[in-house]
């Protein structure tokens, strides 16, 4: 098992440094899906299967499907390549790799402090993950509802078609 | 308990051999159903279609065209059976043949599924060719939306069994099959079963007679073959998924054992997949589209949501 969540967590951290790095977008989006599919992997050597299939289902299997779908509409080729490579000259990587190299600093001394010896994984099953949603979490559920329903329909009213005149000639004469 | 490694060898054997059979069964049965032959020459009943259809295709040439991806072009076609072999995984053959018997059995399933659109999607958009872009764009709404229907149509399954895991499902229908009280769970789970392989009543992502062959339009020799065992292999794990949640598993009188009762009821929902094909025309990619999110989704909250409370009224009695 230990095995397992290094060699996931090593491929989590590549993809998503490939992510960043890479100069076109649908493989770097490609990149991404991988890292999620091993976070998934994390997750599920850390004892929470639930949580590490609904990573697939959600993010990797709907969102990030969703993203490229876009992408691929957009149809962007070589040539926003190129842009991207102009854009991101050794130069800029400077200060984000700073800050990245404080919070890896922080993230260690995290680590190394915690000398206890890592508690038994326990491995939570689907139903004990339903009980406290809908037992102590309720609130946080029906409010996450909401947001969607929210979401759903300002969606609805951005997307929603005007009135079709009958012809365009007939445009100028219906709005006066 | 049988080791693991033969069990994972075995099923990936038969599974292989029957997605290879299913190209002869196929066309056998189209070409009956339409009062034809078939392929009858090579070998007994033309079983040998199946062999040289294989050599046919490791023979032609393996072309990339020069505008395409090639990283993402290769590794397209290898995404759809990859998914649909790992969701096998979990397929409860036999009492004590399952590869791995997780409890979130039909999450993992799901999981699955939900990634295989992305070889329709890569391969589509990697061709850099405009019939496999609207394929492959067509294919990704048609399975997104698709999938949430499926998943909704499970979940009066896993209420009425109160388990993800495939096993105790089939174990929870030793007294009635789930088909009766989820009929209309079974019908929901089947039409998208069919838009989720986009079999040919929906087969509008490869729409042969408007877009060519769809998001495979540029696809060749083993590539193609790819696509297309993954095709059946999607057509039998759809059927052995409704086997299992609706249809009693590996369950039947005790004449005939567990695992020849499985493929038994498996074989005739492959039938009926191909019988579909033979008999009903494809709808309009908009129609596809309503009809998903304007019937089948409310139909399925309501299935769900009916079973939920039935459930619920039969436990606190």
């Amino acid at each position: 098992m230990d095995i397992a969540f290094i060699v996931a967590a090593l491929i989590a951290v590549a993809a998503t440094v490939r992510v960043v790095t890479c100069y076109n977008i649908m493989h770097a989006l490609l990149y991404l899906v991988v890292s999620l599919l091993a976070v998934s992997v994390v997750l599920y050597t850390y004892g929470a299967p639930f949580m590490a299939v609904l990573e697939i289902i959600i993010y990797a299997g709907a969102i990030m499907v969703l993203i490229i779908f876009f992408v691929m509409m957009l149809n962007l080729g070589l040539e926003t390549a190129e842009h991207e490579k102009a854009w991101l000259r050794p130069r800029i990587w400077i200060v984000p790799g700073l800050f990245c190299i404080v919070l890896l600093g922080e993230l260690l001394y995290l680590i190394l402090q915690n000398k206890q010896p890592a508690a038994g994984i326990q491995v939570v099953p689907p139903k004990q993950v339903g009980m406290a949603l809908f037992g102590p979490y309720l609130i946080a559920v029906e409010l996450t509802g909401i947001l969607l329903m929210a979401g759903i329909v300002g969606a609805y009213h951005l997307g929603r078609q005007h009135k079709k005149t009958l012809h365009r000639f007939l445009e100028n004469n219906l709005n006066t | 308990m049988i080791n693991a490694w033969w069990i994972i060898g075995g099923v990936l054997f038969v599974l292989l051999n029957t997605a290879a059979g299913l190209i002869w069964l196929e066309r056998r049965m189209l070409a009956l159903w339409q009062d034809r032959y078939g392929p009858n020459r090579a070998g007994p009943f033309g079983l040998f279609i199946v062999l040289a259809d294989t050599l046919k295709l490791f023979f032609k040439e393996d072309w990339i065209p020069p505008f395409a991806d090639k990283v993402v072009f290769v590794f397209a076609p290898a995404v759809v059976v990859a998914s649909v072999l790992m969701s096998f995984v979990i397929v409860p053959f036999a009492p004590n043949i399952v590869v791995a018997d997780l409890n979130i059995g039909i999450l993992f399933f799901l999981a699955m599924s939900s990634l295989g659109v992305y070889s329709i999607v890569l391969g589509g958009w990697a061709s850099n060719n405009k019939y496999a872009l609207l394929g492959a764009m067509r294919g990704a709404s048609q399975m997104i939306s698709y999938e949430v229907f499926m998943g909704l149509a499970l979940m009066g399954v896993v209420v009425l069994s109160g388990s993800f895991n495939l096993r105790e499902i089939v174990e929870a229908q030793r007294t009635v099959w789930f088909i009766v009280p989820q009929l209309l769970g079974f019908l929901i789970f089947m039409v998208a079963g069919i838009a989720e392989t986009h079999r040919l009543p929906f087969d509008i992502p490869e729409a042969e007679s408007e877009l060519v062959a769809g998001f495979h339009s540029e696809y060749s020799g083993m590539k193609f073959g790819m696509f297309f065992i993954g095709e059946y292999l999607g057509v039998t794990l759809i059927s052995a998924m409704v086997v299992t949640l609706y249809f009693g598993g590996w369950l039947g009188p005790a004449f005939l054992p567990p695992v020849v009762w499985f493929a038994v009821k498996t074989f005739a929902f492959i039938s009926l997949f191909i019988l579909l094909r033979a008999s009903m025309p494809r709808p309009r990619y908009d129609q596809l589209m309503e009809y998903g999110w304007k019937v089948l989704f409310p139909l399925s909250l309501l299935n769900l949501w009916v079973t939920a409370a039935i459930k619920l009224w039969l436990v606190s009695k």
